[in-house]
């Protein structure tokens, strides 16, 4: 065992820190700067980090879960306002049933997010494709003979969502799908396997939250002072921030581990990390932008203060694929049955 | 021991049940929208016009001389009928009537009661939030009128308001917490500018920024004496940390009911864990409701009593943030619709109880060296 990064893997967080801090947004007002979104994305799609887990030739994905989590840490953190989960969903989805099918993919989640959309006698019931932004069509899962086979719906226009940060754009109800034509279906363990993935995006980019949530208010905890003392002077100031801190860490350890159980775990093993991660991300992530907000003090609660661009990323990461208490029944019910 | 109605509490329960279901003109938004700060005014009215509002208070002051534990009969009803909470300013009456000569109660205190003039405090600066005595906003005496210049944030309501209850430094050559004054200050004047600031949830009514460049004030608007005005704003923030002095139960607990609707209207697709989330935020809500039971009875006693503010405080936001939460979880998946949805803004909102009228860990600092008297570093 050495859990640390590989050399290669060390490159890839720097690279991707720098070209998302130098393109993510560096204020509420620059989340409305469209050239800044698009150099984003352009520079998103040279860099290949949508198509990861494109199929290699081989059938396997081009990249590892690992390094698809250090991208979507690296987009976290910056709060980067581009397109990822959605299309490496997509890609993954996509490489199983063995199609190089060209177009610009995102998911289909059913309207609670916590699982991908399944068609109903070939019509799709009410979804939502998240992560949108520049996708086309969006795909869901269609019964097949025991498995599920891959269709598209197109999608129609998208919207910023309650995270500021990511586009979603809603699937009404009885939308026509066009059934993508693969050369094998899907299995309960692919399944498994893509809830895996998506959960372990899900997390890795709660930890790239948490550590731009933590970076900007013990900055500001530095320089904001009152009684002529700087506020992280303050010792209930400290302790606010090492629990985030410590919680950061906690959530590293396991967010690391399930984007490695992605390839190298067994379907169901998979699986139960994810959930581990996720219900551990999501309760940390929430409780962190939750301290973030505080520290920041009147400031903290107005549009103005980057703490609540956090807070409501990551309230929508938290639901993708299923909130805390999702994951926790999933373990429940695994591992005791209930 | 009586947690249940006097006859006379009881006519009034009664009579107040059946005018919010005749009188429905009042709107069901809840008070973190924009639309219930418009209608705010309206609502304010209706209430006090209904004899409704500022039961404690003097009859010469548009008042009911009821006791304070009728207030609970008010919020408990309110949060029944699905009805807005009242309006929040019991706190800036107990400010001002403490400390103003009778003249001047005679001539604020009616107006604020009856809603026709509308108050804000302006306390907070930049610079001085947490830190209140340090700051920097100064009142010159110039004649029989002070000069204001300064800057003040986070004033809530500064956009509707036609009064501010300013606190001012009027003496610099004091230690800081000596020199400050209060004075009722009119808005509509040259040298008063406000610009609203948008709050975290997108609300753009909730506070702003009010900005005094040469504004203008009689010295008979100086409430107390000078130098007094420490004690006035400390007196002010120990009520305004009092949730029976805001009625927020009413706002919680007409929360939770709705929460509970959502889920009762829609019981197979809700998961248990966000019921009992619901159910917690309840309990919390009931504690608040009941701690105010005990706190106004106190009151019985010494009508300075069950004044306990930083506890009471802390109580509030924990009760606030639990029913935030509460609707967190509810709220789930509108994550992904644009603006999100009410439930969501309850709770951006809620994480704001922590920080306005002093900050939870301002709160504990005092409960831990005033309150159980440990040492101070
Ligand atoms: C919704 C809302 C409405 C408001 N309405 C009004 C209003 O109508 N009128 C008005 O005057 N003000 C109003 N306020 C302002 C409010 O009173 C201040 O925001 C609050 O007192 C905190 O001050 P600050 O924002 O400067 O934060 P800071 O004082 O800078 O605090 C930042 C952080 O440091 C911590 N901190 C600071 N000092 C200490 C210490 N000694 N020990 C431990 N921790 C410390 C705080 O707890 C906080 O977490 C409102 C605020 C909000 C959010």
């Amino acid at each position: 065992m050495d859990t640390r990064l590989s050399s290669e893997q060390q490159a890839l967080v720097d690279v991707a820190r720098r070209l998302t801090e130098r393109l993510g947004p560096d204020g509420v007002v620059s989340l409305d700067d469209d050239d800044r979104v698009a150099r984003l994305d352009q520079a998103t799609t040279e860099a290949g980090w949508r198509r990861l887990r494109d199929d290699d030739g081989d059938g396997r994905p081009l990249a590892s879960g690992v390094e698809a989590g250090i991208v979507a840490s690296a987009l976290g953190q910056a709060l980067g306002d581009t397109a990822l989960f959605g299309p490496l969903l997509a890609a993954d989805l996509l490489r199983r049933v063995g199609i190089d099918a060209p177009g610009a993919f995102t998911v289909a989640l059913v309207p609670e997010l916590s699982s991908l959309a399944v068609a109903d006698a070939g019509r799709l019931p009410a979804a939502v494709a998240v992560d949108a932004l520049g996708a086309t069509s969006a795909l869901a899962l269609l019964p097949d003979d025991g498995g599920f086979a891959l269709a598209a719906v197109p999608i129609a226009g998208t919207e910023r969502s309650f995270d500021l940060t990511r586009w979603v754009s809603s699937i009404p109800a009885g939308t026509e799908l066009e059934e993508i034509a693969g050369s094998r279906t899907l299995t309960g363990d692919d399944i498994l396997e893509v809830e895996a993935f998506a959960l372990s995006l899900a997390s890795a980019d709660l930890v790239g939250i948490m550590r731009g949530a933590l970076e900007l208010t013990v900055d500001y905890a530095k320089s904001r002072q009152q009684f002529e003392t700087p506020i992280g002077a303050f010792q209930a100031v400290q302790h606010l921030l090492a629990e985030a801190k410590t919680l950061l860490e906690g959530s590293i350890s396991v967010s690391q581990h399930a984007s490695w159980a992605v390839d190298a775990l067994d379907a169901g093993e998979a699986r139960e990390a994810a959930a581990v991660a996720k219900a551990y991300c999501a309760r940390a992530a929430i409780e962190v932008c939750e301290v973030a907000v505080q520290v920041h003090g009147g400031y903290g609660n107005t549009w103005e203060c980057m703490a609540h661009v956090y807070l409501r990323r990551a309230l929508l990461s938290v639901s993708l694929f299923g909130d805390d208490g999702v994951q926790l029944a999933f373990l429940a019910a695994r591992r005791m049955g209930v | 021991m009586d947690y249940g109605d006097s006859p006379e509490e009881g006519a009034f329960r009664d009579r107040l049940r059946r005018w919010l279901t005749e009188d429905r003109s009042w709107s069901s938004a809840s008070s973190t929208d924009d639309e219930y700060w418009t209608r705010q005014a309206s609502w304010h009215t209706a209430l006090f016009e209904a004899g409704f509002f500022a039961l404690a208070w003097p009859k010469k002051w548009g008042g009911q001389e009821l006791h304070h534990t009728f207030e609970v009969i008010v919020d408990e009803e309110l949060a029944r009928a699905g009805a807005p909470p009242k309006p929040s300013l019991g706190y800036l009456i107990q400010g001002i009537s403490r400390f103003g000569s009778e003249e001047l109660c005679d001539r604020f205190i009616p107006g604020l009661i009856s809603g026709r003039d509308r108050w804000r405090q302006g306390f907070s600066e930049p610079d001085a939030g947490s830190d209140l005595a340090s700051l920097q906003t100064t009142a010159v005496l110039d004649g029989d009128e002070y000069v204001i210049e300064g800057h003040k944030i986070w004033t809530s309501y500064s956009d509707v308001a036609e009064w501010c209850l300013l606190l001012a430094r009027t003496d610099p050559d004091v230690p800081k917490h000596r020199g400050l004054s209060v004075f009722a200050i009119p808005m509509n004047q040259s040298g008063i500018e406000q610009r609203p600031l948008r709050m975290i949830n997108g609300v753009s009514n909730e506070f702003g920024q009010v900005t005094f460049d040469g504004a203008r004030v009689t010295a008979e608007n100086l409430i107390g004496e000078p130098g007094q005005g420490w004690a006035l704003a400390m007196t002010i923030v120990a009520f305004e940390r009092q949730p029976a002095e805001l009625g927020y139960v009413a706002r919680y607990a007409k929360t939770v009911s709705e929460l509970e609707g959502d889920v009762r209207s829609d019981p197979d697709s809700t998961r248990r864990e966000i019921a009992e989330h619901i159910a917690w935020a309840h309990v919390q809500s009931e504690m608040l409701r009941l701690h105010v039971c005990r706190r106004l009875s106190e009151r019985l006693d010494d009508p300075d009593g069950g004044v306990h503010g930083s506890i009471d405080k802390l109580l509030m936001t924990w009760t606030e943030q639990s029913v935030g939460q509460a609707a967190r979880h509810a709220a789930g998946s509108a994550t992904s619709q644009a603006g999100g949805d009410s439930r969501l803004g309850t709770y951006l909102y809620s994480r704001s109880q922590s920080v306005m009228g002093g900050t939870s860990q301002i709160q504990k600092n005092i409960i831990a060296t005033r309150v159980l008297g440990l040492p101070s570093n």
